[in-house]
């Protein structure tokens, strides 16, 4: 199939330069890539610049309110496991207001593919901070700096029993086409945080890893099955060492041709690694003005791709399966059948 | 005897519902018309023999039973607290209170069994009595009967062989009290037993003990002759249809009436929702019909109950939520969405005593304008009201088929009156339910279909995900009339607020229009009490005591279409709710030409017949 097929004949209305576009075109590219026919694909979203997106696609959608995709998402899976259900969220969309909704459809792992736009911004209210960013970051809701902790999204995702986690940048097309194309082939609940730019109210907030010079030193692409080997000469490598006192494994960077150079399992059912792996550079974006980390802070690089993809029974499955052995089993299958059963007498 | 009212309380532990439920159906089984109150407090367990930890379940039984009844005839008061609580009625708490006919929970005649072996200093002290003699202390007028029973003694007799040890036996004691009034009402015991074994089906070690102590208790008042005379009722006779019957609480009969419309609709049945008091029954009904095809998903909050059924009827399924008045605030937005997205979505709100937590087991009519109006911008839903434990089934049939025909989303109001009580019901055939037509689409908008094209009626066509050719984008925002995109147009915001009214109002045309409950009283002709929702047997008994005429409401939005020719012809209009006068204010603002007065009560309770009739004599 060919991307067109999947543009609807709206106008793509995200800011001129906005990250957003790159996604929509990648999605576009995915489901044509994964080839299942646009009625039978529905894309449901809260609010949010990137709640817009199902106006872009020519599948059925359906842009609902803030926060409750997830939930709405669920719905249409549940009763129609047949269907392929897209959710298009933000981090304040998927984060805050919808934060129960995004944590309970991981943990039950509903069969959904889930774009979580992280622009640690909230864009479409024009300007103010999200649970992803940066303590201290100024914005029009904290004009001296917010005190509040982050969310790191893969932290939230592991945490509720993720068996899906991929990372990806707006600015990479070809990585970006990639998770979602995974995610879509995941059984299970794929979440795929999409970093994407707010050139309006954050510009640059990705600009550590977006950066064309920097990229390659700054962020590492992890395939499954793959050495995990980064650097603009690809003469770095990942390893894991265990501190001798603590105990604590942690990811160190040594040459890439060390032994001890990690091959990614993205399949690992244990996340410690996932965890390990996804954490990467993320205290970067912990505090702003993060470019004066401490020695030993935010040398690693950010892990781009598919980190965990791990198979579970999902929840839409599992409830379909067992309402399919109980009929199965049942004397009564009809309405009449039922008051049947019930304890009766003639007046 | 026409009608008699019994009523069983307890503490919390022993067993007062099952026994009133079991006496309810035996008596229901032998042709008696019943109405039943289970009426407890909001703890699980409150310690044992206090005054908040008792547990009531009244049930009205005769030939022509209204209501579950204003005051007990019968009493079984398993310990000190729940004779006290019976006794004094709303005055339990009050220092130095006395029987009062107006306040206590039975009549001046009622005829009250009391285990004597649970009126020991201790227990007396736990229920606060300041003296050794309950009876006296609380002023029982000699007109009282009271039957000591040493129930406790007598059960440890019946069970001494049993081998059971002592907690198990203790919990047999509601069994003899059982056996006591089916002698008292002179039941067949071959019927009770039967009945006891089918309550204790998935318990089978327990039916012999409960058994003997039940029959036990029967062959007590057969042999001592006790002092009081067997009750003897009337026939049912009348204008019941023929038919078989069962008798259903409200709950369930809700969740069997959308069992019921999704067959006939050719739907599949979602339920979203919540655990919330007291409508959880209505989940726990759906969650076991996965035999009936049923998608019962209990969602992580009330958000996400009705979420996950939009997300159901946006993909073609009869979708419905249910829940109570804190869980309808929250669900608020999203059923605007479904407004606004125009898909078929029934809430079913079982209303309780509020604002916020209120009184979570208690009735209460509260919700009617929170329904109406509790959404943000002009957001019109069908409200419609059950009332009776056995037209739940009907009125959740009905919002149903109105949900699915018309692409709305109807709220159905009953309440914990309705739900927790039991009324006889007779069995329907789905055959004989009345056509359920969903919204479609005419195979010609293919390839041209959009979200906002609307039939002949103004009711937009449905297609959903799956169907090929109609891929859409559906919104809550606002769109456009023509196109079905987004839109900011002022003209066509206000065109589409006009559309998503007159789409509701049309409903009128579809439904029966109001029906008069006439009097016999010519002198009271130009009076006529109105109610809506689970007060119309309280109304239909003051209505026929007063000899005034009855306009019940089960219709809310829209009104039934002679609403306003059928008012105007009363001089005395009087609005009966458990609220502060919702219905009335309504009325008001629908017909302002008409005085309306109202009359009004809010103590968690039903109404109290006799209440409704001195106000209307008395005004």
């Amino acid at each position: 199939m060919e991307a067109s097929q999947f543009k609807s004949d709206q106008y793509v209305r995200f800011c001129p330069g906005c990250g957003d576009h790159a996604i929509c075109m990648a999605l576009q590219k995915a489901m044509a890539q994964i080839g299942i026919a646009p009625h039978e694909v529905a894309v449901i979203s809260g609010i949010g610049c990137s709640s817009r997106m199902p106006h872009y696609l020519n599948t059925y959608g359906f842009n609902t309110i803030h926060g409750r995709g997830g939930a709405i998402a669920t719905g249409v899976k549940t009763s129609h496991p047949e269907l392929t259900v897209w959710q298009m969220s933000g981090d304040g969309d998927c984060l805050a207001i919808g934060g129960n909704h995004f944590i309970h459809e991981i943990r039950r792992n509903v069969d959904l593919n889930v774009c979580m736009f992280n622009n640690r911004i909230y864009g479409l209210t024009k300007g103010q901070y999200s649970p992803t960013s940066p303590k201290g970051f100024v914005s029009k809701s904290s004009p001296f700096g917010t005190v509040e902790r982050p969310f790191v999204p893969a932290q939230l995702v592991l945490g509720a029993g993720g068996t899906f986690f991929a990372r990806t940048l707006d600015v990479d097309m070809p990585t970006t086409v990639d998770c979602l194309v995974a995610a879509q082939q995941h059984k299970g609940c794929s979440i795929v945080e999409c970093l994407v730019n707010c050139v309006i109210f954050n510009n640059g907030t990705h600009a550590w890893i977006a950066d064309r010079e920097q990229r390659a030193e700054h962020s590492i692409i992890l395939k499954h099955g793959e050495k995990m080997i980064f650097g603009a000469n690809k003469d770095k490598g990942l390893a894991v060492e265990i501190d001798p006192q603590t105990f604590v494994p942690k990811i160190v960077v040594v040459p890439a041709d060390d032994p001890r150079v990690l091959t990614h399992d993205a399949t690992q059912a244990d996340p410690t690694l996932h965890r390990l792996l996804a954490l990467m550079g993320q205290d970067r974006y912990l505090e702003a003005n993060s470019q004066d980390l401490p020695e030993g802070k935010g040398d690693l690089p950010v892990a781009l791709g598919v980190i965990r993809n791990v198979e579970a029974e999902t929840y839409n499955d599992a409830v379909n399966k067992q309402i399919a052995e109980v009929r199965e089993k049942a004397k009564a299958k009809t309405f009449d059948e039922l008051t049947a059963t019930l304890e009766q007498w003639t007046m | 005897m026409k009608n008699i009212v019994v009523r069983f309380c307890g503490d919390s532990g022993d067993g007062m519902q099952l026994t009133g439920n079991m006496f309810a159906q035996l008596a229901a089984e032998m042709g008696h018309e019943i109405s039943t109150l289970p009426d407890f407090p909001a703890e699980i367990r409150a310690p044992q023999g206090t005054l908040g930890g008792v547990s009531a379940f009244q049930v009205e039984l005769g030939s022509e039973v209204y209501t579950s009844g204003d005051k007990a005839d019968v009493v079984v008061a398993m310990n000190a607290a729940a004779l006290k609580v019976c006794a004094l009625g709303s005055h339990f708490n009050h220092s130095q209170a006395q029987f009062d006919e107006e306040f206590s929970l039975f009549h001046k005649h009622a005829v009250v069994i009391v285990d004597t072996d649970s009126l020991a200093d201790k227990d007396l002290e736990k229920a606060q009595y300041h003296t050794d003699n309950p009876f006296t202390e609380l002023g029982l007028p000699e007109s009282v009967q009271i039957v000591p029973v040493a129930l406790t003694t007598l059960t440890k007799e019946a069970l001494k062989d049993s081998g059971m040890d002592n907690k198990s036996v203790l919990k047999c004691r509601n069994m003899f009290a059982l056996g006591l009034i089916y002698w008292l009402f002179d039941e067949p015991m071959e019927k009770a037993i039967h009945l006891l074994e089918e309550k204790f089906k998935k318990k089978p070690a327990l039916v012999a003990p409960n058994t003997k102590v039940m029959v036990d208790g029967y062959n007590y008042g057969q042999n001592l002759a006790l002092n009081v005379q067997q009750v003897r009722l009337e026939e049912v006779q009348g204008d019941k249809v023929q038919g078989i019957y069962t008798s259903i609480a409200g709950n369930k009969a809700t969740a069997w009436g959308l069992i019921a419309a999704a067959e006939k609709a050719g739907k599949k049945l979602f339920l979203g929702s919540y655990p919330i008091t007291p409508a959880t029954d209505i989940l726990h009904e759906l969650a076991a019909r996965k035999d009936m095809n049923v998608m019962a998903v209990q969602a992580e909050d009330e958000i996400a109950g009705v979420c996950t059924a939009i997300g159901a009827a946006f993909a073609g399924d009869l979708a419905c939520t249910s829940t109570s008045g804190p869980g309808l605030s929250l669900k608020s937005e999203a059923i605007g969405l479904a407004v606004m997205a125009e898909l078929p979505l029934v809430v079913i709100d079982v209303q309780r005593g509020g604002p916020s937590t209120g009184l979570p087991t208690k009735t209460e009519q509260t919700d009617l304008l929170q329904a109406l109006y509790g959404r943000n911008g002009e957001c019109p839903a069908v409200v419609i009201a059950a009332s009776s434990s056995a037209n739940c089934f009907d009125f959740a049939y009905e919002a149903c088929k109105i949900a699915l025909e018309n692409m709305t989303p109807v709220i159905l109001l009953t309440d914990t009156y309705l739900a927790n009580g039991t009324a006889l019901w007779r069995i329907p055939k789905l055959a004989e339910l009345p056509a359920i037509t969903p919204q479609s689409v005419p195979e010609e908008l293919k390839g041209h279909y959009n979200p906002a094209l609307r039939d002949e009626r103004g009711v937009r066509y449905w297609a959903y995900p799956g169907m090929e050719g109609y891929e859409h984008r559906n919104i809550g925002l606002e769109r456009d009339a023509a196109k079905g995109t987004i839109s900011t147009n002022p003209e066509n915001h206000e065109q589409m607020v006009l559309a998503r009214k007159k789409k509701i109002e049309q409903i009128a045309e579809r439904i029966p229009n109001l029906q008069i409950i006439k009097s016999s009283n010519p002198q009271m002709s130009g009076t006529l009490l109105v109610g809506w929702g689970s007060t119309e047997g309280h109304l239909h008994a003051a209505a026929n005591e007063l000899g005034c005429d009855l306009a019940h409401f089960n219709y809310i939005c829209p009104l039934p279409k002679n609403t306003r020719e059928v008012l105007s012809q009363y001089k005395r209009i009087i609005v009966c709710e458990l609220n502060t006068g919702q219905f009335a204010a309504y009325l008001r603002a629908q017909f302002p030409e008409l005085k309306i007065e109202q009359y009004n009560e809010i103590q968690g309770q039903p109404f109290a017949v006799e209440r409704i009739v001195k106000f209307v004599q008395q005004n």
